[in-house]
């Protein structure tokens, strides 16, 4: 028995968890956790099997293709409707492989976590139930085979996270936002609903056979070309609506900041290191399709980097520690979409990775803090915190130091393979604004980092006599997770030019890549390679010092004083004051749409319905009123006698036969 | 007996049309009846003058039977309709139809 036999329990045993934990789990009471954390933990471990299996080329080829390793496994057939054959069917190639490294392992973390975290809330098997049905639809997401199986997949994520962000319901806010991102959600979805259609139809364009395979109608659409009846870039586009609603792209990018709403433990696992992830998986996923259509390419990574700037802008002024991560995530994300855009497949699928590492660590680390101050958020209500939780300081400064792009910890090497490839590949705008954002990333975590962990304590005393470090049970997951967050860069990203990740994921974007015809020059660290490199460190290094000169620092024995004062003069400064402003205020995105979609969207909305209301059931209604009128108007002929009938009979039998008589004896 | 099958269908028609204004102008259910009966033979009549006139010999024997026919039909239908019209004076004391209005109900 190969390990490729387990495949169907990833989904089975999550699933199993959550149904188990659901109907059982409350009274389970606070061992509750026991299942969902266990299940997990059998899923991490089937994971890494079958990763090690696939990226260490010891998996079989997959049929069809000369390079690719990985296990493809058909598991039943969902429905066999004529042409419409739905099979529910795993694929496990390197792709996949990365994804189940990613989401396993943050996964369980995240459960293990969630036991310290949790431990206080009345909803406590309420939430592992929730959290095993994410794992389940993330992981049939990445696994399935089939375009259908993986919009199902979507959805549950989708719901997951809905359910996660409403968990604690009763607070309005966090109803809210749960509705805001499911509706957001829903118009991405739309798109990739109409993107799925859109491949089925044009499977059949030259032999007549549909196919919803995910490989196989790729391949069948490229080699169609121009045969196709509806536009590869169209179809393109259309998938990437989707990655664009839950990736949380621009001009869908609102529903991130407010799923904030949810447990901490839910902003780390969901709304950062993995569910996020998804549309940078579909279009890795689909890279061929997005290869064949340049234009489309420039769309995605256009799309890409201008959210990275818009959310990078925005969290230089957010004051709620959540909210700067999650602006912070929206931007990481815009950075793997501009690299998804340029070309490079593989950098961003490392800075997916090493992202999910370091931004499940900061949130997971932000989730800490919040627990020691006593559920404040506010990090103006916060400060001098790294000597009463040092693991959470320690590794959150890991954490901090690694998305900043400071060598060598991962988040350097994977930002700096995207600038980098964006530069060569020519779309020197996406570089010339990636480096401005990395600044910004390591000008705002470092913010953060003064702001929370640094200076003097600026909330009330009762709580700073009280905060003390989380149980061991919160800080190992953030020490496990700040291992990746220091090496996963220096695993997967060495050497430079020709790193391990290349030769794991090269099989399946190469085909992407000579469609493209991307430029391959040899690296060269001593010539272009090296200069941009010293390019973005140096800007990380001038957005980490201007930091500690407005926010101040304390490492070793270095101690700068915060400048509020600076701040404030800088910030009211004219020209500047307005950018404060707007970042302060989002850009106003919140304020726009409410006009746009509630203010007038209202009101088109209520003319609509004045006009369904009037006019559509004005009609029905009017028939139906003259229907009653001329009931209640014929309703006088019935007399009931007998002789007021007869007439009626007798006219009628006069009526006949006069008119026969009269026909019959008109002349033809 | 005269020769004109006319003659005979003159006078079914004018049976008939007597027959009919009773029935819808007399208002005593008795009296309708009779016209029923009245109408009934009417027709009878008019159904023996096509088979007597008829050349064929089948249609002759034809024409008997069905007259028979209606004539038991006419039998049955007085006894029955009879029966009703006691069963409704019973009920409302009088033999007037326009005091019979339950099927308006």
């Amino acid at each position: 028995m190969t390990i490729d036999a387990f495949i169907p329990l990833l989904v089975i045993l999550p699933i199993g968890g959550f149904a188990l934990t659901a109907f059982i789990g409350r009274r389970l009471g606070k061992g509750a956790h026991w299942i969902p954390v266990l299940v997990i933990f059998g899923a991490w471990v089937i994971a890494m099997g079958l990763a090690y299996q696939v990226l260490s080329g010891a998996a079989p080829l997959l049929s069809g293709s000369e390079d690719v390793h990985g296990y493809a496994l058909h598991w039943f057939t969902w429905i066999p409707a004529d042409q419409f054959v739905v099979d529910v069917g795993f694929l496990v190639d390197p792709l996949t492989a990365c994804l189940l490294i990613v989401v396993t392992t943050i996964g369980l973390l995240v459960h293990i976590y969630s036991v310290g975290y949790m431990a206080h809330d009345p909803g406590y098997w309420r939430f592992f139930a929730y959290l095993n049905l994410f794992m389940f639809s993330m992981l049939l997401l990445v696994l399935a085979d089939s375009w259908l199986v993986v919009f199902v997949a979507w959805e549950l994520v989708g719901l997951s996270s809905y359910l996660l962000i409403g968990f604690w319901y009763r607070k309005r806010s966090a109803a809210l936002a749960a509705k805001k991102a499911f509706i957001v959600n829903r118009v991405g979805d739309v798109g990739f609903a109409l993107g799925i259609m859109a491949i089925w139809i044009n499977t059949a364009a030259v032999d007549g056979i549909h196919t919803l395979n995910v490989r196989e109608s790729i391949e069948k659409l490229l080699a169609q070309g121009d045969a196709n009846p509806i536009p590869l870039f169209l179809t393109a586009l259309l998938v990437f609506a989707g990655a664009m609603g839950k990736s949380a792209q621009f001009p869908l990018h609102v529903w991130l900041p407010d799923a904030m709403e949810g447990p901490t433990p839910v902003s780390a696992l969901i709304h950062a290191a993995t569910m996020v992830n998804a549309g940078v998986y579909l279009v890795a996923r689909s890279n061929e399709l997005f290869a064949s259509s340049p234009s489309a390419m420039v769309i995605v990574a256009g799309i890409g980097i201008f959210t990275a700037i818009l959310a990078a802008s925005i969290a230089m002024t957010q004051t709620d520690i959540k909210r700067v991560l999650a602006y912070s995530t929206l931007s990481q994300l815009g950075y793997m979409f501009a690299a998804l855009g340029v070309g490079a497949f593989t950098a961003a699928i490392f800075h997916l990775m090493t992202h999910g590492f370091f931004k499940g660590l900061l949130f997971l680390g932000s989730g800490s803090v919040i627990h020691a101050v006593h559920e404040e958020q506010d990090m103006r209500r916060m400060g001098g915190l790294a000597g009463k939780i040092p693991i959470t300081y320690a590794t959150m400064l890991v954490g901090s130091i690694a998305i900043s792009g400071i060598p060598p910890l991962a988040g350097f090497f994977s930002k700096d393979e995207i600038l980098g490839e964006a530069f060569k590949f020519g779309f020197y705008w996406v570089w010339g604004i990636g480096l401005f954002v990395a600044f910004l990333t390591a000008f705002y975590m470092f913010r953060l980092m003064g702001l929370t962990f640094w200076g003097v304590f600026r909330g009330p005393k009762e709580v700073w006599d009280r905060i003390h470090e989380s149980p061991g049970v919160m800080t190992t997951p953030l020490i496990l997770l700040a291992i990746p967050s220091v090496l996963l860069g220096l695993a997967l990203g060495l050497p430079l030019g020709d790193s391990t990740l290349h030769h794991w994921l090269e099989p399946v974007f190469v085909h992407a890549e000579e469609l493209l015809a991307l430029p391959h020059e040899p690296y060269a660290l001593a010539g272009i390679d090296g200069g941009l490199i010293l390019a973005s460190v140096t800007v990380a290094a001038i957005g980490v010092a201007l930091a500690w000169r407005l926010f101040g620092a304390e490492l070793g024995g270095i101690r700068l004083p915060a400048r509020p004062e600076v701040v404030r003069d800088v910030s009211a400064r004219p020209g500047l004051a307005f950018l404060y402003r707007a970042s302060l205020n989002k850009w106003w995105f919140d304020e726009l749409y409410h006009l746009l979609f509630i203010v007038i969207g209202g009101r088109i909305a209520s003319a609509l319905w004045w006009f369904d209301r009037e006019v559509v059931d004005g009609t029905v209604n009017d028939v139906g009123r003259a229907t009653i009128g001329a009931g209640r108007g014929l309703r006088r002929v019935q007399t009931g006698r007998v002789q007021n009938y007869a007439l009626g009979i007798a006219l009628g039998l006069i009526v006949m036969a006069g008119s026969y008589l009269i026909l019959a004896g008109s002349p033809r | 007996m005269s020769n004109n099958l006319d003659a005979y269908l003159i006078l079914s028609g004018i049976l008939f049309a007597i027959g009919t204004f009773g029935f819808l102008a007399r208002r005593n259910a008795i009296s309708m009846l009779m016209s029923i009966e009245l109408m009934l033979n009417a027709v009878n009549l008019a159904i023996v003058a096509f088979a007597a006139f008829s050349r064929a010999v089948d249609a002759q024997a034809q024409g008997s039977v069905i007259a028979l026919m209606v004539m038991a039909v006419a039998a049955a239908e007085a006894t029955v309709g009879l029966a009703i019209v006691i069963a409704i004076y019973r009920n409302k004391k009088t033999p007037l139809v326009d005091e019979y209005d339950a099927m308006s109900q």
